[in-house]
């Protein structure tokens, strides 16, 4: 176990994308020079999995308790400090984080052809950004991260994006910033009430109901828009269309868990009885999401925007079980709807990165994302459709891959606290099914529907290896979670408890 | 009677500064044109031999001379190093621009000097007088600089309307100085803090009525709305360096001038400047960040957002605490590095005969220098308020401040207020970055530009990384008086 792993796993990356920036860029995408940027960017990503490795093995799954943890003071004057640490809930997400990281460097090899070191200088530094959110345990320090990390991705969606990519990252930025600066208030107000940043502390402190319901909208603006959340969900689909292939699976894969994140370590322990007192207008949203959402995926033209609108769907999962907790009160119930919306994220993270793998797998060959410029593409792609239709079932929720364990125990966590409640959710796994299924059905099967699919050809080594792993990962967690729902048990407990209590 | 020398060491900068600058004036007289850099040289070395005579003066008490109407305390001492290095800094980005538009006059760097040596007498005045004298020292400096491109129409309109506004505005603010003498039988700062301390009946309207005017004084000398007319048009029409040195320095000493009338002297009428201060801030946050959005003029658009920001500072003066004061001064001095960093640019990119005044300029900058690119991203960020850049911390500050004084509702006003400003941050960033260049020459600027500029963009990403120090300081010579 080293010592200090996490700052590590933040500044290695961060490190990396600096170098590349330095090295500078070559007009000559196919240079040795640009070469070597390549190989760089991917031995720092892949050096980083490597050590997260050292997060799981070395994690203890019988305590509650922050591990890992580092500690020094940062600013002395107000009481910030560099305080990192994991737990059940972080430990996952950072390793979500390490190991989609190397997929996306590998997925952009060579279809980057502008500016490649800034590309990947981006995606280094973004990563390290991205596991110093998950693994801060100071408010600022975690402020820091969560906004930093927006810079990067504005980049990544604005300059490598498509035709309406201005429109597309903008919308994104202001939109989650609008989120963040009540969060921020919020933050500074319980700082005030503690006098220090330090998020355990903030844990405990007593706060009054109505200054709790208030925190929680402040916090419910940062995390629903960055879930996100119906009717805060607008920015996703212009962003996940714009962004290029790499950009995408980020978005989807692990910068919409922040969100998620962002309610099992801010709200739910923080304010608990504020959470409570709009537990069930989450719970609608929820289901708003799920079901509402599911309808307009039904109806897209455009593949990347229905697996975007997939992708809200899916995430009404995750909100559903983590606020389903105040329905069933000591009982395991709670504890499986909130470790169902924790696989769900984990599951979502790789089905997703997947999907928008596979759409930009076919994009590179055809320049379209319409539903309507496919069909047949098993014929002259087989190994591609037997991918693409692994990752679909997966999204569907198909027994024996990550999508039905998160699903499914999300379901029966709700039906304990009302049918009414499962009844709705279910209505994902037709919804879900339709919509997904149907796409496959025009993209792949049929005949074959233009030149452009009958001079498609089938997976290069390359993006051969980057889906297989991928593959490989959604069967894994779907045939075995054991490992995965260990690690976050204790810590759900936790928070269950701590999500119990009332504290004005 | 004997001589008291000690008052003298309080003076001592100020009063090698002026020695210093006659001779930089008298000696550049006898320098030919092509030999000009030489008073460029000589300028620089006054400012260094005035920052060691600082350092060396360096109060270890407060400190107060001149019968009461001077004052050294730590709280100079810092606003004086500040405004000195930043005048520095002023000169150095000027120099490759004056040289390439044949600007390149002795008249420059005295003026400069001449308006630095203003800043300094306003951050150590004790009296009204005195606080006036280096005020009109400073204005006098600056509208000649405004006007220093005399052939330029653009630049001379602008002066005169700075003058004539400035006039009026000086004259307000000596009206006001007038009641409050009348009333208060002093123009000394801490006599008349004393005076409203022992007679609470002289706190009623005669004495309202010459704050009020004060507090015009001092919103036009920050730029705040409703007195920030002059403010688009003067960052507009001056030359680069010219707007540069305006946009830097002398928001210091407004601070300066801010926090001696109404904390030192009048901290007692708290309860009547405050509300004017908020409606004044408020209005200026608001106006500054929605118009600067229509803005397609980079100067126009950063005295619009200098005006925001001015909103910002002035909210945290408003709070009336401690800790509200140095939190204006920390986001006083934060904001004037970026500020000093993005005209810095403009300068950076224009060359003989362009100025590089347009958003549209910035187009594809990334293509032509990713480093300086990114240098104008890190301070656009750094006005933004994003983390981890230092900007973010003077929000923090200031919204941390505005909330312990209990006003929950204008710290979220504040925040909300930034995202539009958020918007025509991004813009520039998106030019440089999302488009393709449409000027394609080499930049040409000196190797001393290039080395100040990149300094001035690390800076706001390193003062973001080690912020502490910074507002330690701040909360040491504002909270110790």
């Amino acid at each position: 176990m080293v010592d200090n792993l996490l700052s590590i796993l933040i500044w290695l990356p961060v490190a990396g994308g600096v170098v590349l920036l330095a090295m500078g860029d070559d007009n000559d995408a196919a240079s040795a020079r640009a070469n070597a940027m390549r190989w760089t960017a991917l031995a720092v990503s892949v050096l980083t999995f490597v050590l997260s490795i050292g997060l799981y093995t070395g994690f203890d799954n019988n305590t509650a308790a922050m591990q890992f943890v580092e500690r020094a003071p940062w600013i002395d004057a107000i009481d910030v400090w560099y305080y990192l640490g994991v737990d059940g809930f972080s430990a996952p997400l950072i390793l979500l984080t390490t190991f989609i990281t190397p997929l996306v460097v590998i997925a952009g090899w060579d279809v980057i052809k502008t500016r490649p070191a800034q590309y990947f200088a981006a995606f280094l530094i973004l990563e390290g950004l991205m596991n110093g959110v998950f693994a801060a345990l100071d408010g600022l320090l975690f402020y820091v991260f969560w906004e930093a990390m927006l810079v990067p991705m504005f980049l990544i969606i604005g300059v490598w994006g498509g035709k309406r990519r201005v429109y597309a990252t903008l919308k994104f930025f202001l939109y989650t910033f609008l989120g963040s600066v009540l969060m921020l208030v919020a933050f500074i107000y319980l700082y005030r009430l503690t006098g220090s940043f330090d998020m355990a502390g903030w844990m405990e402190v007593p706060v009054g109901l109505t200054a709790q319901k208030l925190i929680f909208i402040a916090f419910l603006l940062a995390f629903a828009i960055k879930v996100p959340m119906w009717p805060v969900h607008t920015w996703l689909p212009d962003a996940h269309v714009e962004a290029p292939t790499g950009g995408s699976v980020i978005l989807a894969a692990i910068l919409l868990k922040m969100g998620g994140y962002g309610f099992v370590r801010f709200s739910l322990p923080m304010v608990p009885d504020g959470s409570r007192y709009f537990a069930g207008m989450m719970i609608a949203l929820s289901l708003i999401a799920v079901v509402y959402i599911g309808f307009v995926a039904l109806m897209q033209r455009d593949m990347k925007k229905l697996i975007a609108y997939s992708s809200i769907a899916h995430m009404g999962f995750v909100t559903l079980g983590f606020f389903i907790v105040w329905h069933m009160f000591g009982e395991s119930g709670a504890v499986l709807g909130v470790s169902g919306g924790m696989v769900q994220m984990v599951s979502h993270g790789l089905i997703s990165g997947a999907m928008f793998l596979c759409v930009g797998v076919l994009y590179d060959r055809v320049h379209s994302r319409k539903i309507a410029d496919y069909g047949g593409v098993a014929n002259t792609m087989p190994v591609f459709a037997a991918f693409m239709v692994l990752f679909a079932m997966a999204n569907a929720g198909l027994p024996g891959t990550s999508g039905f364990v998160g699903e499914f125990m999300v379901i029966i966590a709700s039906f304990k606290a009302n049918p009414w409640f499962a009844f709705f959710a279910a209505m994902t796994l037709v919804l879900g099914a339709a919509y997904t299924l149907w796409m496959i059905k025009r993209v792949v099967y049929g005949e074959v529907a233009n030149d452009h699919v009958a001079a498609l050809e089938d997976l290069n080594r390359r993006e051969f290896v980057v889906l297989g792993i991928l593959a490989f990962a959604v069967l894994l967690v779907g045939l075995w979670p054991a490992p995965l729902i260990d690690m976050m048990e204790v810590t759900i407990q936790h928070l269950v408890e701590q999500a119990g209590q009332t504290k004005y | 009677m004997m001589m008291d020398f000690t008052q003298y060491i309080a003076a001592a900068p100020e009063m090698t500064l002026l020695v210093l600058i006659c001779v930089v004036l008298v000696a550049d007289l006898f320098f030919e044109d092509e030999r000009r850099i030489l008073t460029y040289w000589m300028a620089l070395a006054s400012l260094g031999i005035t920052l060691w005579v600082l350092l060396a003066t360096t109060p270890s008490a407060r400190m107060e001379v001149f019968s009461g109407s001077y004052v050294s305390d730590s709280l100079s001492q810092v606003l004086k190093l500040a405004v000195t290095g930043f005048v520095a800094v002023a000169f150095i980005y000027a120099r490759d621009y004056l040289r390439a538009n044949d600007l390149h006059k002795g008249e420059f760097y005295t003026l400069g000097l001449f308006g630095l040596l203003g800043m300094m007498i306003m951050a150590s005045a004790n009296s009204l007088l005195t606080m006036y004298l280096g005020l009109e020292t400073l204005a006098l400096s600056q509208y000649a600089l405004v006007a220093f491109d005399r052939n330029n129409e653009t630049s001379a309109e602008s002066a005169m309307k700075y003058f004539v506004l400035g006039a009026i505005a000086s004259g307000a603010l000596l009206y006001g100085i007038s009641w409050v003498y009348g009333v208060t039988g002093s123009i000394q700062f801490d006599q008349i803090a004393t005076a409203l301390l022992k007679d609470p009946a002289i706190n009623s309207m005669p004495l309202w009525f010459g704050v009020a005017f004060i507090v015009v004084g001092i919103a036009f000398k920050f730029g705040a709305v409703p007195f920030h007319m002059w403010l688009p048009d003067v960052y507009h029409g001056a030359r680069s360096p010219v707007t540069l040195y305006v946009a830097s320095a002398p928001k210091i000493a407004a601070f300066a001038l801010t926090i001696r009338i109404l904390v030192d002297a009048l901290g007692d009428l708290h309860d009547v400047w405050s509300g004017m201060i908020m409606v004044i801030a408020v209005l200026s946050l608001l106006l500054g960040n929605i118009v600067a959005i229509a803005q397609t003029n980079i100067k126009r658009m950063l005295a619009y957002s200098t005006i925001a920001h001015v909103g910002f500072i002035l909210l945290a003066v408003f709070t009336g605490t401690e800790e509200g004061y140095a939190a204006g001064l920390f986001y006083t001095l934060t904001y004037v590095v970026a500020a000093a960093g993005a005209f810095g640019m403009v300068i950076l990119l224009s060359r003989r005969g362009f100025e590089a005044e347009s958003l549209r300029d910035f187009k594809g900058l990334n293509a032509r220098s990713p480093w300086f690119a990114l240098m104008m991203m890190f301070l656009m960020m750094s006005m933004a308020g994003i983390p981890p850049f230092i900007g973010f911390f003077g929000k923090l500050n200031a919204i941390s401040a505005v909330l312990g004084g209990g006003y929950t509702g204008l710290a979220v006003l504040m925040m909300l207020a930034s995202v539009p400003g958020l918007y025509y941050y991004l813009k520039v960033v998106w030019y440089m970055y999302f488009e393709e260049p449409e000027d394609l020459a080499v930049l040409q600027a000196n190797t001393d530009t290039r080395l100040v500029m990149s300094l001035n963009g690390v800076a706001v990403l390193a003062l973001g990384i080690v912020p502490g120090w910074l507002w330690a300081l701040c909360l040491t010579v504002l909270g110790g008086q």
